[in-house]
């Protein structure tokens, strides 16, 4: 997946920023497109250098017109082009879903795979930052609960360049969702690259499997070190689709589950990762599965409010040690 | 406020020799849509096609127009009542009508239906069963069509309804912004589903709404008059492939059946229909042959028993057709 070793860290932002690069330079028919994306270089700079290296015509900036300009990449990958389309927001799905909902996740489908639609919706989320109810949500479970779409979630420096390219040579519609709070992050490009779809264990462990994706990989990570249990850490990766026989291999050995998102918790996708582990192994596991999410209310703006609701390093540990207490 | 049927009106331009409205093809045409229209009323009727369906009689001479002025690598895009749209762009008559029977024979394998029936190599993008969506969708065909240095044109079919969604808005001012290659077609049959459409908007027209929302060129035409729609496409289509950028096409028509087949349309004000139907597509082409000395009315005549024929055979063979086996419920979600 990935090009030469990379010793020098990269920042993540920076590898999502290759990523694009690399799918501009090698197809022709790759365009960027998006709000502020090419002259303002987008608003987290995700973007930057761009518009400058490959032009205006395959790094193009949209009107603030959700609906038009995603429904446009759509007809875009229906007749020629692979975009890469920015929704600067994970929230502003509320404006362009029926592109996406009802256009680019079924038209495959309706017509009996006479229309191919690859295409990468690229979005971010990351509460933390008091961005306040209307920009702090992290929806993967809605794209991921309408058939047609793939779903990424890279947690990591490696992943935020790999499946940004592999979502962009896919043939499917792919959401693509950073995590604006790993934008900063370090890591290497080369650090055990993997096609999509296939779950990674981040940490091996023997007493809990702790199932991750996205920025909680970092905070699953970290209490693994932190807890005196023996954690398992598997990044997901992707929702859709699921590698659920890494989490189940893991977990029948380990004998206990835990699901942990940053997305709030109720019908959030760790049900759906609870309900399969505990159909397949009722009889092997040693506890019952539990789940960490952040509660089902809107995400309030003060600081002290949203750290309190956030899927915090301690609740994890918290709840890995008593996994292992109880049995 | 219901407005009269438009007179027939003389071309406000001349035609150029090289574009004289091919008045027999677009009767073929006209002749085809509404036999298998009138079919699939009666099939829906008796319960043989399942669903949703909604006929497009009486606008048949704004597909037959359009169609006529495209070339076969144009791009098109259509709604709910895009039957007509699609099988004058090209498409094949026995697997559309399998498609609407639900069986492995149709265009989508009976998977899509009525309202989603799409053949991409003949530049159908497909009908759309959400208003409005389809317009964004052919801004981006005409997209890739610049993009790739092709001179292909993208044609988006919409009724007056659809005006209203936001996806029209944004879409014709990206198709602006972009100077692209997009002609959006605009069928006013004065209903948007049940509700007389003037009552939804200030604005008298469609036409008035792109010229001075978004700056684009735009013409209101006489919808039931196939060859003024062919003149005013062939014009949107000239300007499109001459890098001018969209224009957007008003034609007025009328829609004789409900919004679905089996709608009692009590929302109709009495003898509309009626008077609209003294306007029919079909007898209005006729008129013009037969006065032009382009064909008899009994040449005409056999041109529209071999239309019936011909969706006659098609029913025969959908009816005959298998349905789709179990497995393929889950095939087509992801590509490989």
């Amino acid at each position: 997946m990935s090009s030469a070793p990379e010793t020098v860290p990269t920042r993540y932002m920076h590898a999502i920023n290759a990523g694009m690069a690399d799918v501009l330079e090698r197809d022709p028919t790759a365009v960027v497109m998006g709000i502020d994306v090419a002259a303002g270089g987008g608003i987290f700079t995700v973007t930057k250098g761009l518009s400058e290296r490959f032009g205006a015509d395959r790094v193009i900036d949209t009107p603030i017109s959700e609906m038009g300009y995603v429904g446009a990449a759509v007809g875009a990958a229906m007749t020629g082009l692979r975009p890469i389309v920015e929704i600067m927001f994970m929230d502003f799905l509320g404006v362009c879903l029926d592109p996406i909902m009802n256009q680019a996740a079924k038209l495959r489908y309706m017509t009996a795979g006479a229309l191919e639609i690859p295409i990468v919706f690229r979005t971010q989320t990351g509460a933390g930052k008091s961005a306040g109810a209307q920009h702090s949500q992290s929806l993967e479970a809605m794209v991921a609960h309408v058939p047609g779409l793939k779903v990424v979630m890279p947690g990591t420096v490696t992943d935020a360049k790999d499946l940004l390219i592999q979502a962009a040579a896919d043939p499917n519609p792919v959401v693509y969702v950073e995590n604006r709070r790993l934008y900063s992050m370090k890591g290497a490009l080369d650090e055990d690259p993997r096609p999509l779809g296939q779950a990674r264990v981040a940490v091996p462990g023997d007493d809990v499997t702790v199932v991750t994706w996205g920025q909680m990989v970092r905070e699953c990570m970290a209490a693994a070190e932190a807890s005196s249990a023996s954690i398992e850490v598997i990044d997901l990766r992707s929702l859709v689709p699921l590698d659920m026989d890494t989490v189940l291999a893991s977990a029948a050995r380990t004998g206990r589950l835990l699901v942990v998102h940053e997305a709030v918790q109720d019908f959030g996708a760790g049900a759906e990762i609870a309900a399969r582990a505990g159909q397949e192994l009722f009889d092997l596991l040693r506890v019952p599965i539990r789940r960490i999410g952040t509660p089902s209310v809107p995400m309030p703006f003060t600081p002290t409010l949203e750290q309190l609701l956030m899927p915090q390093r301690d609740q994890i540990v918290r709840a890995a040690d008593e996994m292992v207490a109880e049995g | 406020m219901t407005p009269a049927p438009p007179e027939a009106q003389p071309d406000a331009r001349p035609t150029p020799p090289n574009q004289a409205p091919p008045l027999r093809e677009l009767h073929a045409t006209v002749a085809l849509v509404r036999a298998f229209e009138l079919a699939v009323a009666a099939l829906y009727r008796d319960g043989e096609v399942p669903g949703f369906v909604h006929t497009s009689l009486g606008q048949e001479a704004v597909a037959a127009g359009v169609a006529a002025a495209l070339r076969p690598d144009d791009y098109l895009a259509t709604t709910h009542r895009g039957h007509g749209h699609v099988l004058a762009k090209g498409a094949d008559v026995d697997a559309m009508m399998a498609e609407l029977f639900g069986k492995v024979t149709g265009l989508g394998r009976g998977k899509g239906g009525s309202m989603h029936i799409a053949d991409p190599a003949l530049g159908i993008l497909g009908a759309n069963a959400i208003v409005g969506a389809g317009i964004p969708l052919i801004v981006g065909a005409a997209l890739s069509s610049k993009q790739l240095g092709q001179d292909r044109v993208a044609v988006a079919f919409f009724g007056e309804g659809a005006v209203n969604q936001g996806s029209f808005h944004e879409a014709v001012n990206l198709a602006a912004i972009w100077n692209l290659p997009a002609i959006f077609l605009c069928e006013n049959n004065l209903y948007a589903e049940f509700t007389d459409s003037s009552t939804m908007t200030r604005i008298g027209s469609v036409a008035e709404r792109a010229i001075g929302g978004y700056g684009v060129h735009a013409a209101t035409v006489d919808g039931n008059d196939a060859a003024a729609v062919h003149a005013a496409t062939v014009d949107a289509a000239d300007r499109c492939r001459r890098g001018e950028g969209p224009v957007l096409i008003e034609a007025m028509t009328y829609r004789w059946h409900g919004h679905y087949e089996g709608d009692g349309q009590t929302y109709k004000p009495d003898n509309e229909a009626s008077r609209w139907r003294e306007r029919d597509p079909l007898t209005v082409l006729r008129a013009r042959i037969v006065a032009e000395g382009l064909g008899s009315d009994d040449e005409l005549d056999a041109v529209e028993r071999v239309a019936d024929e011909r969706i006659e055979r098609a029913v025969t063979a959908a009816r005959a057709a298998e349905l789709p086996a179990g497995e393929e419920a889950y095939e087509h979600v992801f590509g490989a």
